[in-house]
């Protein structure tokens, strides 16, 4: 046998083979995802999440909804009728971090946008076993009850203007995920979108974020912006921009 | 040996750096944008107090004084019991809220999302970190015929890690989470994970540097290979953007595709190296000591460590499969898991095989049972596994409770018996005992997790292929049969029984802890080897 030796009386050499071996992998799997232009779908509608949205899907990270709540249909017959057209990659590419799932104790939420009313969504969270007796979910009363304040996400969409973007597909000439515009008027964004009655400027909002974004007071509470507002404006958005009549699936095959 | 307290150039730096800490932290307490990270650098703050009050009241220097520093092994095994049972009570609670929902109490402290990172943390990276922590300097000790290098730093490593522990943990409960899954630690902690992973690393690889003899021993093979692995998979894989230095939210760098690809890539080898590659190590050690025969294998062993290592890396996205991730990427990933099962193996028979000649042992020392029904699970678990990164079985399985099942057969059936194994070895070594207090005990605790384990794993089986079938069922007018809901509750029993497989291994667990204080605190007890639970079979 050739001789092992040279590394099992130099640990420096060991290390460094190590370090080599372990390496390869993870450069030939992930380096190319950023390369190859058709790891992200081309499709119309994606844009990144406005304010309010965000703030629902910081709340959706901290109370790990991912753990029991997949976001992420597969091309199957029965996934695609149970829950709608298979998803993409380029759905979740403004998605730090990706909320794909792993299991589902629950059901899929990929394309849950718009299927249920913001009256079951609130009703859902306060006690899910009120809407669907048989459901393992917890409640999440608390979160109607706790505000959020519109100013601190003005730094949280710069922090993700620091992020890596996928190459190409920006929606802006910019190359970063949210305009300056954008930034500056993040508090009166989120306060606009969730249907705050002192600043109405959902004009502002729907030209920095298109015309299809979802402005009302969805919590029940208009004279309050709560984690509840922010996470059913989050819900009620997820799978419901790409817009599939122009989707070309064979040019996209990968 | 220099052990002049203090004064010495490791103890002024040592007193640097956490003056330094102290200011730092202290700082970022009093602005904190929100409680948690405020109470975290809090947290961070009086650990580095203590730490300093410790160092100038001459602590590490008036430990363990015999050849090899036995005093900071100790401090892991103890660590790893305490976390280990802390972990499987919070484990068994969560299988009973998913049973009982109203166990959540709709409260965000106690809800199952926040309850789940709590669980896996607290057995992986606590229960198993500790027991991996110790165990290596323990084995590089007594394999390379040196004291651990350093007097400091061993110590460091060990509350620094457990600081890491503390501020995860508390970290989840108050829902400070990244959400990658097995690394959920916000960008801080992490920052405090890398450094002391760093000195770990330099401790382990002074030590082997200084070694007395002329070869590495394979266990430190598999040691190293599992430090400095977790290092790389941990500074890329938990790259973000932080709001604010001085609160703890951020964002992963990555988004979308790419950020899956490297998180299942970091998550599979969180397994691979963490939950293997450093067992395996305990196993090339333990098992041949306790059996009192040579590893099987030599060049097995050279065989499966490199193939292991290499291999290992590439399994990553048959945690993806038919996903928004390129199928180019899926195949390879179903591919290289295939083969996985062959150094997977390698390892299994090389650990098993080192019974030749003692397998009578299996009757007369519940220990060395734990350590090879361990490594038959080590063989199980990793022929499901690749039959699992399979496409089409992932189609099924994916998603569903088979999943938890497999992961419970790796979990419970190999890091937790090799740990109890190795503990169960370790107590009465370390301190200096004839043998444990008690082996009836350990048979006791053996049945008890065995029939856990097996309570958890079939009904996981059951309950994952029936949901998967289900959720594909059509009726024959061609409408799918079930709405999610009812699927739901089919799993109800599978949950109840899961939950029940689960207190069997908490039972067990406690046991252990019962048996380890007695120990270390009086005689081993009269035992004969008739005892009705060792009686040999007529």
């Amino acid at each position: 046998m050739p001789s092992h030796e040279i590394f099992e009386k130099n640990s420096i050499v060991l290390a460094i083979a190590i370090v080599l071996v372990v390496s390869i992998a993870g450069l030939v799997e992930i380096i190319p995802l950023y390369f190859i232009k058709s790891t992200i779908e081309k499709v119309d509608g994606m844009r990144p999440y406005t304010p309010l949205e965000l703030a629902g899907r910081d709340v959706y990270v901290r109370e790990g909804c991912y753990l029991c709540h997949s976001q992420m249909i597969r091309p199957f017959r029965d996934e695609v009728e149970r829950y709608g057209h298979y998803s993409l990659a380029a759905e979740s590419m403004y998605d730090h971090p990706f909320q794909w799932g792993s299991k589902r104790t629950g059901p899929d939420l990929a394309r849950v946008g718009n299927k249920y009313s913001d009256k079951w969504h609130r009703d859902h969270m306060n006690d899910p076993r009120s809407i669907v007796p048989a459901s393992v979910m917890p409640g999440y009363s608390f979160l109607g009850k706790t505000d959020i304040d519109p100013k601190r996400y003005k730094a949280h969409l710069k922090a993700l203007n620091w992020t890596a973007q996928p190459s190409g597909v920006s929606e802006n000439d910019t190359g970063a995920m949210y305009t300056q515009a954008m930034i500056d008027n993040a508090a009166a964004d989120l306060a606009a979108q969730a249907g705050d009655p002192d600043s109405d400027d959902s004009e502002g909002l729907q030209k920095r974020y298109g015309g299809k974004i979802n402005v009302r007071d969805f919590d029940g509470d208009p004279n309050r912006i709560t984690e509840l507002d922010a996470l059913i404006a989050y819900m009620q958005m997820l799978g419901t921009l790409v817009d599939f009549k122009t989707y070309n699936a064979k040019a996209n095959l990968r | 040996m220099n052990r002049g307290g203090i004064t010495t150039s490791g103890g002024i730096f040592t007193a640097l750096v956490l003056i330094t800490g102290i200011l730092l932290t202290g700082y970022a307490g009093m602005n904190a944008l929100d409680v948690a990270f405020g109470f975290h650098m809090y947290l961070m703050a009086a650990a580095a107090i203590l730490g300093l009050i410790a160092l100038l009241m001459g602590r590490p220097y008036t430990g363990d004084a015999g050849k090899y520093n036995y005093g900071v092994v100790k401090a892991f095994v103890i660590a790893s019991i305490f976390w280990g049972v802390t972990g499987f009570i919070v484990g068994d609670y969560i299988a009973w809220e998913l049973a009982f929902p109203f166990l959540n109490w709709d409260l965000p402290w106690t809800n199952v999302g926040r309850l789940r990172p709590l669980h896996t943390s607290a057995v992986i990276f606590a229960f198993g970190g500790n027991i991996l922590l110790g165990s290596s300097f323990y084995v590089v000790q007594r394999t390379c015929h040196i004291r651990l290098v350093g007097n400091v730093a061993p110590w460091f490593v060990f509350w620094g890690y457990n600081l890491f522990i503390v501020l995860a943990g508390t970290g989840y409960l108050l829902g400070v989470t990244q959400s990658h899954e097995y690394a959920e630690p916000e960008w801080y902690v992490d920052i405090w994970l890398t450094i002391v992973w760093v000195v770990y690393l330099l401790i382990f690889m002074g030590t082997l540097m200084k070694r007395r003899v002329s070869h590495i021993y394979v266990a430190n093979w598999f040691y190293l290979a599992f430090i400095i692995t977790i290092a790389v998979l941990h500074l890329i894989h938990n790259l973000a953007i932080p709001v604010s230095f001085l609160g703890s939210k951020s964002y992963s760098f990555q988004a979308g595709v790419q950020d899956a690809m490297t998180q299942w890539w970091y998550g599979h080898n969180a397994v691979g190296f963490f939950l293997t590659a450093a067992f395996l190590a305990m196993m090339y050690y333990f098992v041949p000591k306790r059996a009192e025969r040579p590893v099987y294998s030599y060049r097995l062993s050279i065989i499966h460590f490199w193939s292991l290592i290499f291999l290992y890396m590439w399994a990553g996205p048959h945690h993806l499969h038919y996903t928004a991730l390129p199928d180019w990427t899926q195949s390879l990933g179903m591919t290289f898991s295939i083969i996985l099962w062959m150094p997977s193996w390698g390892g299994m028979i090389n650990g098993l095989m080192t019974l030749s000649g003692a397998w009578d042992k299996l009757r007369t020392d519940p220990v060395l049972r734990m350590l090879v029904v361990s490594i038959a699970f080590y063989g199980m678990s990793t022929f499901e596994g690749p039959m699992m990164a399979i496409k089409a079985v992932n189609a099924l399985s994916h998603y569903t409770d088979w999943t938890v099942g497999h992961v419970h057969s790796g979990a419970m059936g190999w890091v937790g018996m090799v740990s109890f194994g190795v503990i169960y070895c370790l107590v009465p070594w370390l301190w200096g005992k004839e043998r444990l207090y008690s082996m009836a005990l350990v048979s006791w605790h053996f049945w008890l997790s065995t029939v856990g384990i097996l309570l958890y794993i079939t009904s996981m089986w059951v309950s994952g292929i029936l949901q998967g079938l289900m959720w594909r069922a059509y009726d024959n007018l061609g409408f799918l049969e079930y709405s999610f809901v009812e699927t739901v509750e089919a799993m109800h029993p599978f949950y109840v029984i899961r939950a029940m497989g689960g207190l069997f291994f908490v039972l067990g667990s406690l046991i252990m802890v019962y048996n380890v204080v007695m120990t270390i605190r009086v005689a081993p007890r009269e035992e004969t080897h008739s005892s009705a639970v060792l009686a040999p079979a007529e």
